[in-house]
């Protein structure tokens, strides 16, 4: 493999809130390949969008490094920072409901060109024009205002003021989460093609396993401020290799009548980040967890080419049946297949 | 034998407003046996949440009924038309024939009172106990949703809850009169996946132990393959596709459901296999056009198209508001 684009290494977060420190990311490691989309998904509050602002130094991280092409972030001087910017973009969920509603689409998309100086005028009028067709919407689109458009253009606008510095790597943060599936898929086609056209490397941060599937080449799976499972998409969604994945998976309902296999129903809640549980921070909510689990975090495990587990109890897990081969039974309440186990589990769990 | 408890016909729904009257429901018609699911799913703004207002008699002052019959028929087999009762006729049944749980839970629970007074306030208005009795049936209630120590989390406010938590509280309220007729609107949209899998199954459950009617709204055909008998397609204020979940699936009749169908990512289909979107956007409600409303993104759209358009029966059961018989194969 060639080298990655993109190196986290033990990129720790903590927030000190009146309540006390979250942990909004703790020890995360993993690697972008140049040229692909790796999607992390994960519930919500489980350090997604932090993750994404820290590896752009939007947010300062606690511990940790990124590795940028090679350049440790940790070592740049604020103008040295600054070029580096550029090469990375960030595209938030509403991406210009942000921004001052009186500024005219040419002005959102140009903004990042003019602020470092790149062309004249009529340089990044044309230049704004080029990017409008790329992403799908017509040149004289940039003398409307963005609020004049529908949630799915306005996510082409969005796109394509990220592209306008040309940047190597860009995060989207729940990019299509708003949208309806029709135009999502419009979204979603894009961005393949973009990746194709422009070989750009992504972070595509989503909720949803299924378009996370779709869209890309590795999966990152993170529970409380911590990665549980990192792997090639194929793989981590045909086998994966972490309870918590096979339970967010088999959640998923399939858009197929009497498709949806048997659950592994989660029990509760995900606890709070203000006092998270010892040694693993799924333990509290995972069929198989054990006394082991709540002693440390478990350390990473190497589960397949370029596939990482953080779990203490693969053995197991790979002892149960595949999901999704039984049709589907009564509710899962009535006949839990982890019954038996859990009950054991909570009376040896501190 | 059938036996239906909700057959709404030709529906529409205006609103006022400051450029005029706007029509939010064209032509929404469909129907639920007793005992069953029917899934109301289409995208945002197509008109889902007006239709379980009208039927609540909730609509806001500036919308009202201005067609259509909602015939209900309540359990002891009397048959109304919902859109004549007035305020009083449907406190009646609000409740404790027909009740509801809203799209935004945090907004429908009142952050100043306890959770278990909140649902012991139905009770109060349908049921007439005593303070002890109630305060029981409220704790039976939210044990029954699976709410963990529910006699003490009784007493608790809605903001000390989970999202999950307070959603099973909004299922405790309305189900706590038993109610013939459930109108879930997007219950699990807000929440997380892992947490959606429990309600679902939670209310699953309780439709088998009660034999509740579901009125399920929801714009994730996941959600509809897992919950729903019947699915009713609505786009841009009108249904236009009525049929079992199995045929509205396996034998798709109009084009925006196959165009629908072809826009959801599917786990473990294969990468090179591209989704399809629809072309375009849905059209804003004061500019729609003549005719069929989908035309202009429709691939089979011909000059026919223009033509109003009703449902009709093209196979048993089986409705779709289209010229085709069923789309014709690319
Ligand atoms: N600026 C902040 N100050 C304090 N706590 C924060 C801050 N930003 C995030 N957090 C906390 O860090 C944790 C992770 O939050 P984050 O927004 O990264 O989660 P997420 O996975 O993106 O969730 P969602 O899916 O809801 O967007 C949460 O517990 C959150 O409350
Ligand atoms: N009080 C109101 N005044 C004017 N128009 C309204 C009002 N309430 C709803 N509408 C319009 O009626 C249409 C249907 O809205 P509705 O809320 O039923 O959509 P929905 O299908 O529930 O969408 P979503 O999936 O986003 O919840 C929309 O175009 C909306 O703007
Ligand atoms: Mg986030
Ligand atoms: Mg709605």
């Amino acid at each position: 493999m060639t080298e990655p684009l993109i190196k986290i290494q033990n990129l720790s977060k903590r927030f000190d809130t009146p309540s006390g420190p979250v942990f909004a990311l703790d020890d995360v490691s993993f690697d972008i390949p140049r040229g692909s989309i790796t999607g992390l998904v994960g519930e919500s509050g489980s350090g997604k969008t932090t993750l994404g602002r820290t590896l752009l130094r939007l947010v300062q991280p606690t511990a940790g490094q990124t590795i940028f092409n090679g350049q440790d972030l940790n070592s740049l001087d604020a103008r040295a920072m600054r070029l580096m910017r550029r090469r990375m973009q960030i595209i938030f969920q509403d991406p210009v409901a942000s921004l001052n509603p009186r500024l005219r689409v040419e002005a959102v998309i140009s903004e990042g060109l003019a602020a470092h100086g790149i062309g004249s005028r009529s340089e990044r009028r044309d230049r704004v024009a080029s990017l409008l067709e790329e992403v799908g919407l017509q040149p004289d689109h940039m003398r409307r205002f963005p609020h004049e458009f529908s949630g799915g253009q306005r996510q082409r606008i969005g796109i394509a003021r990220a592209l306008a510095l040309e940047p190597e790597f860009i995060v989207a943060d729940e990019s299509v989460s708003a949208l309806d599936v029709s135009v999502q898929a419009q979204v979603l086609n894009l961005l393949l093609d973009l990746r194709e056209r422009r070989n750009l490397t992504m972070l595509f941060i989503a909720h949803d396993l299924s378009v996370v599937e779709y869209l890309c080449d590795q999966i990152a799976v993170m529970y409380l401020g911590r990665i549980m499972e990192v792997g090639p998409t194929e793989a981590v969604s045909s086998s994966p290799r972490h309870p918590y994945t096979r339970a967010l998976n088999s959640a998923i309902p399939l858009p197929q009548p009497g498709a949806t296999g048997k659950r592994e129903l989660l029990q509760g809640d995900i606890p709070s980040p203000l006092d998270p549980p010892s040694g693993c921070v799924f333990r509290t909510r995972c069929p198989m967890a054990r006394d082991l689990c709540a002693t440390t975090p478990p350390p990473p495990e190497v589960v397949g080419n370029d596939h990482i587990s953080y779990c203490k109890r693969i053995e197991a897990l790979d002892e149960r049946q595949p999901l999704r081969e039984q049709s589907r039974g009564a509710p899962s309440g009535a006949r839990d297949p982890f019954a038996e186990e859990r009950a054991r589990a909570d009376r040896s769990v501190p | 034998m059938r036996d239906r408890i909700l057959d709404v016909s030709n529906l529409r729904v205006a609103f006022r407003s400051r450029g005029g009257e706007v029509t939010a429901l064209r032509d929404v018609s469909f129907t639920l046996e007793r005992g069953r699911t029917l899934a109301l799913v289409g995208e945002s703004g197509s008109g889902k949440s007006v239709t379980s207002l009208a039927l609540m008699g909730l609509l806001p002052p500036n919308g009202r009924v201005s067609a259509g019959r909602l015939r209900y028929r309540g359990r002891d087999g009397r048959e109304m038309d919902l859109s004549a009762l007035d305020a009083a006729g449907y406190r009646k049944i609000r409740g404790a024939e027909i009740s509801m749980i809203f799209q935004e839970p945090m907004s429908s629970l009142n952050p100043l009172f306890t959770v278990g007074d909140q649902v012991g306030e139905m009770l109060w208005l349908h049921q007439d106990l005593d303070e002890k009795a109630r305060r029981k049936r409220v704790v039976e209630m939210l044990d029954l949703v699976e709410i963990p120590a529910a006699a003490s989390r009784a007493d608790a406010y809605p903001h000390e809850l989970s999202g999950g938590m307070r959603q099973r509280v909004m299922i405790a309220m309305a189900m706590i009169c038993n109610p013939a007729l459930l109108i879930a609107d997007e219950p699990t949209t807000a929440l997380d996946v892992t947490i959606q899998a429990q309600i679902l199954d939670l209310m699953r459950r309780l439709q088998n132990e009660l034999g509740m009617s579901i009125l399920f709204i929801t714009h994730d055909m996941g959600v509809v393959a897992e919950m729903a008998d019947e699915v009713a397609v609505m786009y841009a204020g009108a249904v236009v596709e009525q049929a079992t979940a199995r045929d509205l699936f396996a034998d798709t009749r109009h084009p925006y459901t196959e165009g629908l169908l072809r826009s959801i990512p599917q786990p473990g289909r294969s990468k090179s296999n591209r989704l399809v979107p629809i072309p375009g956007t849905v059209p804003p409600l004061h500019a729609l056009p003549q005719g069929c409303a989908f035309a202009p993104r429709c691939p089979y759209a011909e000059a026919r198209c223009e033509d109003p358009v009703v449902l009709t029966e093209k196979a048993s059961e089986h409705w779709s508001a289209c010229i085709l018989d069923r789309p014709v194969p690319a």
